[in-house]
């Protein structure tokens, strides 16, 4: 018999330890799973995990690993803030590419002059579209009691029909034919979002990542913001005895997250996409979600997180391509990574008795 | 007298803690059991067990004779066994019916049930009518939908915890007289309170707990409250000493404080005045449910009134906030210990720094001092005698009466010009208790003024100088302590209405 006891204080050695054992047993049960499909599953295991950090092409991915990983750590560590505070952001896939189209516009006002000011410029329009967007379901909560999850949700899809008017009609390359899409930022050097150090794929964005993260880890662990914000999270009903006004704390968690998608947003379309197309949309707002959950919504866990989330994107890849494990199988590969993490997850709050002892759940009432 | 239960030897072991070690007891049909100790003596583990919901390391249980090893509550209530929590487990928006039909097995029809419900609550001097929703129901009717609920398995033993902690005077004699009918037709009663005085009048039996071990056994009636409090507590108690101030200037000033209902259950606060002294003590008394928590509500800012309505030493304070309100020398106190006073699943340090933050000084533009909080966290600890390995445990490991203690001693050691608190010594064992009230009379002895929120009337004669009755969120007039009588308080507490619906 196996049964369950909850902890009087949570185990940090668990909370440290979990994401190791879900990434230990998503390869155990991942490796199943190629195996069953007739893949030898050392070979994809190395494939996914080893080949794009130390194998052959490793040069090349590496690469590939900070340019997908920046905008996950990016918007997760915004999304955990609210997360942290029990208000659920699911929307940043929309503030993402609203930033994207609004920084992406603002540039393409002053084309094709040549200046430094542009690409800061369109990184504030970038900061600003994403903050404007997660705006309107926080003013909607604050005012009218919405449900933030329900709005900023339902605006992501406002924002993808958005991005293809945007692409098709008032933001397309006047010069250009075929794929309708604006112009290239990426080929014009005043909007470019350089690769900063050569053949690290670090370009602003994985920068931007960086003092991201150690502003929102100061912040959660120094500052009276960063504990109301946990506090709230923890008990709202203290919080509020506390002095924590909640209508203010929406708008902060919102519109930091809003703003750090929408300059995700704006690095990837002035770098590695290039260019406002219909397909630019690329799902990095919902991943974000798994990260900072991953991360245990910790700005230092998403680093890992991100950069874990990242590896098996491009190692799936790797493996699609180069062993023929079909991508659904990538896919529940990763789904079993958050799956595995969830249910270690109860290890940091509960302990496992197993055996003779017979313990019913300790459960409530005075103590 | 043969025993209906028959506990022996048993022991239940948590990581850290014995909770109980090698327990005996029995019960005799028809007798009605006090379980006596302190908080953390083990009560609450016994009664687990016994009811299912832990089960013994080592040791037996055997119920009329036959071995009795409850799996679950469901067991346990199969077997006769039920039980009255201290805290309601109701659903305010359903009827009394349908909360009585969510607890059973197998529920009959809706009307039948309701009419069996009449049946029982009638015949046990309990009337209820089964078609009232919860949510507007005392909390002294709440206890009887419990009470009712349990009732209508027809129990051999009924346990109950606490109960007379939400009954005002006359509500308490209603309820001794129905245990007392049901001893009478041979069901056994375990009853467990803080409440000596009343273990005395009502109970056949007493078993004494101390530290997880039964320490005695006596007739209550042929011993003094004194004496079973010594023999609870292991040492002889200090009660509680105003070092009589001389109560200064006004301090806090009420004027028509009047605040609509926060939510569809809550209770109007209804032009509410008051005036408060420096070093004077004023006692609240009310029946749970009648404006307790939305009154402190309004004083520690948590809901903001309108502007010319709460005055501390002159200054309008209406509209600020809690932690201007905290800045300017007003504390406060809730009655929730968890989730409201505490964050359950935050530190002591963490704890410290949610009220403590500004007054003590541990912001520097924003950030917070967490090594001065900590320190602040350890002179709480210190200071109020509060028994956990440290500052760094979650509040939620705390027992109810340590917790209690840090919450008060985090407030009191901030020097407020004002601190109100609501039901200071709620269920926290009678040294404990004390100590909360001494603290206290300390506070007011030092200047400050003291509004002490309490359903606890002996608390209240004990400790204000002047005594006031909240009822539906009106407050009475106050009185001079001293001029009164219990009698006369549960009149003041407008008891009188709830009688009549008594003898109906």
């Amino acid at each position: 018999m196996i049964r369950l006891e909850r902890r009087p204080t949570s185990s940090k050695a668990w909370g440290a330890a979990s994401p190791l054992l879900a990434v230990a047993l998503t390869m155990v049960a991942g490796g199943l799973m190629f195996a069953a499909l007739g893949k030898d599953p050392f070979l994809a295991i190395r494939t996914i995990f080893w080949d794009p950090i130390f194998g052959e092409f490793a040069w090349y991915f590496r690469g590939q690993l900070l340019v997908k990983a920046a905008p996950l750590i990016l918007i997760a560590v915004g999304l955990a803030l609210g997360f942290r505070a029990g208000i659920w952001n699911i929307g940043a896939e929309g503030q993402y590419i609203i930033g994207a189209i609004c920084g992406a516009a603002a540039g393409l006002v002053f084309y094709p002059a040549e200046t430094r000011l542009i690409f800061p410029m369109m990184v504030v329009f970038g900061a600003l579209g994403g903050f404007l967007w997660a705006m309107i379901p926080a003013l909607l909560k604050v005012r009218f009691g919405t449900n933030e999850i329900l709005v900023s949700l339902m605006l992501v899809y406002v924002a993808e029909n958005i991005l293809a008017s945007a692409a098709v009609s008032w933001l397309r390359n006047p010069d250009a034919v075929g794929f309708p899409g604006s112009r290239n930022l990426s080929q014009w050097p005043a909007a470019a979002n350089l690769e900063l150090i050569e053949g690290t794929g670090a370009h602003w964005g994985v920068m931007a990542a960086v003092v991201a993260v150690i502003f929102a880890q100061v912040m959660l662990t120094r500052h009276l913001i960063g504990f109301q914000i946990r506090l709230t999270g923890a008990a709202p009903r203290a919080a509020r005895f506390a002095g924590v006004r909640p209508a203010r704390l929406v708008v902060l968690c919102l519109g930091v997250a809003g703003a750090l998608a929408g300059m995700a947003g704006l690095f990837e379309v002035a770098g590695p996409a290039g260019q406002i197309s219909i397909d630019f949309a690329s799902g990095y707002g919902f991943t974000a979600i798994i990260v900072a959950f991953l991360g245990r919504l910790n700005p230092l866990g998403i680093v890992a997180a991100g950069l874990l989330m990242a590896l098996t994107y491009v190692g799936g890849d790797n493996a699609a391509g180069n062993l023929g494990i079909p991508g659904a199988a990538i896919s529940a590969f990763q789904g079993m990574l958050l799956f595995f993490l969830l249910a270690v997850d109860v290890l940091t709050n509960f302990r496992v008795r197993i055996g003779a002892r017979k313990v019913a759940p300790f459960s409530g009432g005075p103590g | 007298m043969t025993a209906l239960l028959d506990l022996s030897g048993l022991t239940k072991t948590y990581p850290g803690v014995v909770a109980n070690d090698g327990v005996s007891f029995s019960i005799a049909a028809g007798e009605i059991h006090a379980l006596l100790g302190e908080n953390g003596a083990g009560k609450s583990t016994l009664v687990k067990m016994i009811y299912g919901l832990v089960s013994p390391d080592s040791g037996t249980m055997r119920l009329s004779g036959a071995s009795y090893t409850p799996q679950d509550p469901r067991a346990a209530r199969a077997s006769g066994v039920a039980m009255v929590f201290q805290h309601f487990s109701l659903f305010e928006a359903l009827s009394v019916a349908e909360n009585v039909g969510l607890g059973m097995e197998n529920p009959p029809k809706l009307r039948d049930l309701s009419q069996r419900i009449r049946e029982v609550s009638e015949a046990y001097g309990l009337p209820l009518d089964p078609a009232r929703r919860v949510g507007d129901l005392s909390a002294g009717e709440r206890q009887r939908v419990e009470i009712v609920r349990c009732l209508l398995q027809d129990p051999r033993l009924l346990i109950m915890d606490e109960p007379t902690s939400v009954l005002t005077p006359q509500e308490v004699d209603i309820l001794f007289t129905t245990l007392r009918q049901l001893a009478k037709e041979g069901t056994a009663i375990l009853y467990i309170s803080h409440k000596l005085e009343e273990i005395r009048t009502l109970c056949d039996a007493a078993t004494i707990l101390r530290g997880g071990k039964v320490v005695g056994d006596c007739n209550p009636r042929e011993v003094s409250a004194a004496e079973l409090a010594e023999r609870m507590v292991g040492t002889a108690l200090v009660a509680p000493k105003a070092s009589k101030a001389l109560t200064g200037e006004e301090i806090l000033r009420v004027e028509a404080l009047s605040l609509p209902p926060a939510s569809q259950f809550g209770t109007p606060l209804r032009d509410i005045s008051l005036s408060l002294r420096a070093g004077e003590v004023l006692g609240i008394g009310g029946v749970a449910g009648n404006g307790q928590d939305e009154l402190l509500g309004a004083l520690s800012g948590e809901r903001v009134s309108a502007a010319q309505c709460v005055f501390l030493e002159g200054q309008d304070v209406s509209r600020l906030g809690p932690r201007a309100r905290r800045k300017a020398g007003l504390l406060a106190a809730p009655e929730e210990r968890l989730g409201h006073a505490a964050a359950p699943d935050m530190s002591l340090t963490e704890n410290a720094a949610m009220t403590a933050a500004a007054r003590k000084g541990l912001l520097w533009r924003g950030f917070v001092d967490w090594a001065g909080a900590k320190g602040f966290a350890q002179d709480v600890i210190a200071a109020f005698d509060v028994r956990t390995p440290g500052p760094g445990v979650a509040a939620r490991a705390l027992s109810g009466g340590n917790l209690q203690k840090f919450v008060i001693g985090r407030e009191v050691l901030q020097d407020p010009k004002v601190l109100v608190v609501n039901q200071p010594t709620w269920g926290v064992d009678a040294s404990a208790a004390a100590a909360i009230r001494q603290a206290l009379l300390d506070l007011a002895a030092d200047g400050a003024g003291v509004i002490v929120i309490s359903q606890d009337l002996d608390e209240l004669l004990e400790i204000s100088d002047r005594f006031a009755a909240l009822n539906e969120g009106r407050l009475g007039a106050p009185v001079p302590t001293a001029d009164l009588t219990i009698e006369q308080i549960g009149l003041m507490l407008g008891g009188a209405h709830d009688m009549e619906r008594v003898h109906v």
